[in-house]
């Protein structure tokens, strides 16, 4: 048994983990040590095999080789309920909660030593007892679908608490949280690593490394790169570790120099899918040559905007329009037409369909003209010929053009939406969280191609949770607070201080 | 007047009986996220097999053993169709329905005694007779509540039993948590494979008893075509009952006393033609339902399990 300097031995050692899934190597020979009362941050590119390597631990996939040590004795784990004998859960990035149930009935889902004719009561005392240590807050009867994300989440760790999870595997915690929610992760985190327990999380967020972990692994194409000590490294070499290469963190770009208005709207208001009031009457104006941010925790009627704007959301009062035409309650094709394209914040749901090839997707919003159809005909090898180009140019990594789209991972999903939706805009680019979950890498190309866009003379829509996305990207910033505009700003003179006042609902001062 | 409300709601008990064991076990199926389209084929085969297994050996409750086993038998290869080779669930059951309406007619045609031209239809075997409760079912009008066949009086209990199962035991929450989201359930360490067998399979069990309390009770005989497209209307009264077994019995009484009401009506003699009035139990149910689900789905409730007919596979992206 190996030990640290501090002489304490591993809980959780994985050795020579090897897995292969159907063309890909996801993890090659990879070792993993974790002490109690320790973090380790995961580290590494989309596809790096982060998920997969702590999937294996968590007992959802079998590993093709190598093998498992809890407190040094080998371990057999081959389903989630082995894993949580031996003390570890995972907060998965897909929440594992049933939203049809409350909470309690989640926590107590699939636990053997319930009885069987269920005591909810008690477990509501024993989730108000855990809730109130940890200083959760949460509702032991409230019903998941009504939840925020961050309650969710913590429902999430809270299930652990309850199994008695000593291990706790986080995958991509923070990419749904606001800054607040974060800070509040951290703490909890923190205050079970000071009871002893120990955690692992998956990140590509440099400052969360340096802020959360004791320890850093950095996985690239699923092999072990490098082991460090949090303390001892620094945000630029971790992705110098991460990347191969430099990364850029801030975005070199020129000065906009907008031209004519090319999207505006008019007092516009529309409802959510509930019937409540999601855009309370915004206006604003959006040049060529342009990138507005629009800033705003999320659920304060960014997605109704930017879904009034590309036709899929009807709008009940106001005007849009676009290119100098009004282009107010048509249809999501007649705005394809107008050149108006659509980075939507649910790629899986709306941006891609699955099942489809990566050439198909690339082809989706070409295939009506020629020379992709020619009388009303697909032309398959020009489609195939085209996603070619597409693929390469953006370096969009997938075994082959016509491999089903739902095996490549997030960022290169995200590329192929990129590369198909940057292709057939000539107006207006609409990107909602373009950058989400994304990796240092594929961030920084998603950002390059927005400003190229502008540069190219086209106006573009940013939406993002992202303050320093937003300040380095775009050119103005809106923010949006319970359905309305609460200023927009020059985001030269913007201040994270005073956007943070904005987003939580306080007007701009007024002359400023 | 008494007597005739008695009647009624005698005549739709009895009719409603076979309605709730196959509804309450679709529910049980489609909460785990099993579609069965196959419950006419086996109710018809249910009910084939009780009758001639009564016909020949005189046992009632032997009947009722070889129609659960055919339940068992039918649904357990839709359960290997839609669990394990994970076909289309829609196209699986429908061909158990195919193949159980036409095989049930067939043995209909071979398994009667020679006598008979081998032919089950036309004979009259041993059937299920309504067993008098004392006193309460001297009770006016609701007397007949407690004049009825044990098949029915084993409703009265299943009915809150599979509501008391589904939502307050641990295997009630493992079978809602498969049905809505099976990723999670398997991540919580619930067998999703083993559930849906178990749950599909016993469905399926329920759904033949409906249909052997058909030919054992309801109308005791064979004839083509005893289910009368009840496997059908119970796939509706599922959707009403938004898959809650205690809601089971409203959409069963409903059709079960319009066609009671139907039934009387036809008896007094009435001008309406017969073939209207046989309409009317199908006609009023489906309305009902459509109306009542609509207004259901307006009020924003809980709708069918989220992962219904969507077959699962582990670690599929």
């Amino acid at each position: 048994m190996k030990d640290d300097q501090n002489g304490k031995s591993p809980i959780v050692e994985m050795i020579g983990i090897t897995k292969q899934f159907p063309g890909v190597l996801a993890n090659d020979n990879v070792d993993l040590e974790l002490f109690p009362g320790e973090v380790l941050a995961l580290l590494g590119e989309n596809g790096a095999g982060k998920s997969t390597l702590m999937n294996i631990l968590a007992g959802l996939y079998r590993a093709d080789k190598g093998k498992i040590l809890i407190k040094g004795e080998e371990a057999e784990i081959d389903s989630p309920k082995d894993a949580m004998k031996y003390g570890i859960g995972m907060v998965h990035q897909n929440f594992k909660l049933v939203p049809t149930m409350s909470v309690a009935e989640n926590v107590v889902l699939g636990l053997d030593s319930e009885n069987f004719v269920l005591d909810l009561q008690k477990v509501s005392s024993r989730i108000k007892e855990i809730s109130h240590h940890y200083n959760l807050k949460v509702d032991p009867n409230s019903i998941i679908w009504q939840m925020s994300v961050g309650e969710q989440q913590r429902v999430e760790i809270l299930k652990l608490i309850y199994r008695g999870a000593e291990v706790l595997i986080l995958d991509e915690p923070t990419a749904v949280l606001t800054p607040q929610e974060s800070g509040e992760l951290n703490r909890i985190v923190k205050q079970m690593t000071g009871e002893g327990k120990s955690a692992i999380f998956i990140t590509h967020k440099m400052d969360e490394v340096m802020e959360f972990s004791d320890w850093v692994r950095v996985l690239q194409k699923g092999k072990l790169v490098s082991v460090v000590k949090t303390e001892d490294t620094s945000p630029k070499e971790l992705s110098r570790m991460m990347v191969g290469r430099d990364v850029l963190f801030r975005v070199e770009k020129k000065k906009a120099t907008p031209g004519e208005v090319i999207l505006e709207l008019e007092n516009v208001k529309a409802m959510n899918d509930k019937g409540l009031e999601a855009l309370k009457g915004i206006s604003f104006s959006l040049r060529r040559g342009e990138i507005l941010g629009i800033a705003g925790v999320a659920g304060n009627g960014q997605r109704e905007l930017t879904e009034v704007i590309t036709g899929l959301h009807k709008v009940t009062e106001g005007r849009i329009i676009i290119d100098g035409k009004d282009m107010t309650n048509k249809s999501p094709l007649d705005l394809i037409k107008s050149g108006v394209s659509h980075i939507p914040s649910d790629r899986v749901a709306m941006g891609i369909v699955g099942d489809m090839s990566v050439a198909n997707n690339l082809a989706m919003k070409e295939y009506r003209k020629a020379p992709l159809t020619q009388h009303g005909i697909l032309n398959p090898g020009r489609i195939l010929e085209m996603a070619k180009k597409m693929i390469s140019s953006f370096m969009i990594s997938t075994p082959a053009p016509y491999t089903s789209v739902k095996f490549l991972s997030g960022g290169n999903i995200q590329k192929t939406i990129l590369a198909r939706e940057i292709g057939a805009c000539s107006t207006l680019l609409i990107a909602a969280y373009p950058a989400r979950g994304l990796d240092v890498g594929a961030t920084e190309s998603v950002r390059k191609e927005m400003i190229a866009e502008r540069d190219g003379g086209k106006g573009v829509l940013l939406v993002s949770e992202d303050l320093d996305e937003l300040m380095s990207v775009s050119d103005r910033i809106a923010v949006m607070n319970e359905g309305r505009i609460m200023g927009i700003v020059d985001s030269a003179e913007a201040d994270i201080e005073s956007l943070g006042l904005m987003m939580a609902g306080v007007p701009m001062e007024e002359g400023k | 007047m008494i007597a005739l409300l008695a009647s009624i709601l005698a005549i739709t008990l009895r009719a409603g009986t076979s309605l709730i064991y196959a509804t309450i076990g679709e529910i049980y199926t489609e909460r785990s996220g099993i579609l069965n389209l196959g419950l006419e084929g086996m109710m018809l085969m249910g009910a084939v097999s009780a009758f001639a297994t009564v016909y020949y050996t005189g046992s009632l409750l032997l009947a009722l053993l070889v129609a659960m086993l055919t339940g068992i038998i039918l649904s357990s290869i839709h359960a290997f169709l839609s669990i394990t080779m994970r076909a289309n669930q829609v196209v699986s059951g429908l061909s158990i329905t195919l193949f159980g309406t036409g095989f049930a007619s067939f043995l209909g045609q071979r398994l009667g005694p020679e006598s008979n031209g081998h032919y089950l239809i036309g004979l009259i075997g041993n059937k299920f007779t309504p067993v008098k409760i004392p006193f309460l079912s001297d009770l006016p009008v609701l007397g007949a509540l407690f004049n009825q066949d044990i098949l029915t009086y084993i409703v009265y209990l299943i009915i809150p039993a599979a509501w008391f199962f589904m939502y307050k035991t641990r295997a009630g929450l493992n079978l809602r948590a498969v049905g809505e989201s099976p990723q999670t359930a398997d991540a919580m360490g619930i067998n999703v494979f083993k559930v849906r067998y178990i749950y599909t399979i016993l469905g399926g069990t329920l759904v033949a008893l409906g249909g052997a309390h058909l030919s054992l009770s309801y109308a005791p005989g064979w004839t083509d075509n005893i289910t009368g497209g009840r496997g059908w209307i119970v796939i509706a009264l599922v959707i009403f009952s938004m898959w809650n077994p205690s809601r089971a019995i409203w959409g069963a009484l409903l059709f079960g006393g319009i066609n009671a009401i139907q039934f009387r009506l036809q008896a007094t003699g009435t001008t309406i033609s017969a073939p209207l009035l046989n309409m009317l139990p199908y006609i009023v149910t489906i309305v009902v339902l459509v109306l009542m689900t609509w207004v259901e789905t307006m009020n924003k409730k809980v709708g069918a399990p989220a992962a219904l007919a969507v077959p699962y596979m582990r670690g599929e992206k």
